[in-house]
């Protein structure tokens, strides 16, 4: 029987599909008799989610500009060895 | 996301090439191509929008100046990643100059309460907030991670690097990148649940 703590210390593994399969049914088994660790894994998953799901914004147009200037010195004075 | 990843990697290999023969065009579109990402995840290390403009520059001046050196071992996002966190932990060291910051530095293993609040989430949280409500309650987040967190997380969950990756660039064990992940995931699933649990169930808070 694995514990909730076992759960916990396996959650990456089992979110990332990394386990081997007797460790997921063991955690899987957890998992139908745990609510608590039930939500827990549900709302990690979620929270790895939305985060990949993010793009990035696209850089302030100074920044951007700035960055293509520091280039462009860089680029007329050195061209690469 | 990161944009042509996968899509063209041969493409990116063609780029780097024309790069590496002097092609200014050919840099300026593998500029445009990471600019956003590395100027995000600068943003996410230093904490700090002028430090994330000076890493900008950096790690593309950089990158064009060492551009022979670059010999494909990696993809060349990853390289310049390596470079883009080299050029972030160094304005961070030089900011707190009590040195206090490494990302080696222990932190607390012990009994630390990682799952206090437990709620399922709304199905639709873009229901409730906007799309800019979201970004801001998500960056806010990832900003109050410890920087030893937050570096492992921006990597792994937000880059989207393995854990191989991640271990090169930190310059970290694997089990180590492991455990921060573990614990970066735990605490920012915790702090993201006071916005999105599903309303109603929270009622007993007040009792």
């Amino acid at each position: 029987m694995i514990t909730c703590k076992d759960f916990l210390s396996e959650l990456n593994e089992y979110l990332d599909e990394e386990c081997r399969d007797e460790v997921r049914k063991e955690l899987e088994e957890h998992l139908d008799e745990c609510p608590n660790c039930w939500v827990i894994c549900n709302t990690t998953q979620k929270t790895i989610e939305i985060y990949r799901g993010m793009d990035p914004v696209p850089i302030p147009v100074g920044v951007h500009d700035r960055l293509l200037d520091a280039l462009r010195k860089k680029t007329e004075t050195a061209p690469p060895a | 996301m990161i944009q042509g990843v996968g899509q063209t990697e041969f493409d990116e290999a063609a780029l780097v090439a024309q790069a590496q023969r002097g092609g200014v065009e050919a840099f300026t579109e593998l500029v445009n191509r990471y600019e956003r990402n590395i100027f995000r995840l600068a943003r996410h290390i230093t904490q700090n929008p002028e430090d994330a403009e000076d890493v900008l520059q950096e790690t593309f001046l950089k990158a064009y100046e060492h551009l022979v050196d670059f010999q494909g071992n990696s993809k060349f996002y990853t390289w310049l990643v390596r470079i883009a966190v080299n050029q972030s932990l160094m304005k961070l060291r030089k900011r707190k100059t009590d040195a206090s910051v490494s990302l080696d530095e222990p932190f607390d293993t012990g009994e630390e309460n990682l799952t206090r609040e437990i709620a399922v989430w709304d199905p639709n949280p873009e229901l409730i907030y906007s799309r800019e409500e979201i970004r801001s309650i998500l960056e806010k987040a990832v900003q109050s991670l410890p920087p030893t967190f937050r570096a492992v997380f921006a990597l792994r969950d937000i880059e989207e690097l393995s854990t191989e990756e991640t271990a090169a660039v930190l310059d970290l064990s694997i089990p180590a990148v492991k455990s921060r992940l573990l614990r970066a995931r735990l605490r920012l699933r915790e702090k993201l649940t006071r916005y999105f649990k599903r309303k109603g169930e929270d009622v007993f808070d007040y009792m």
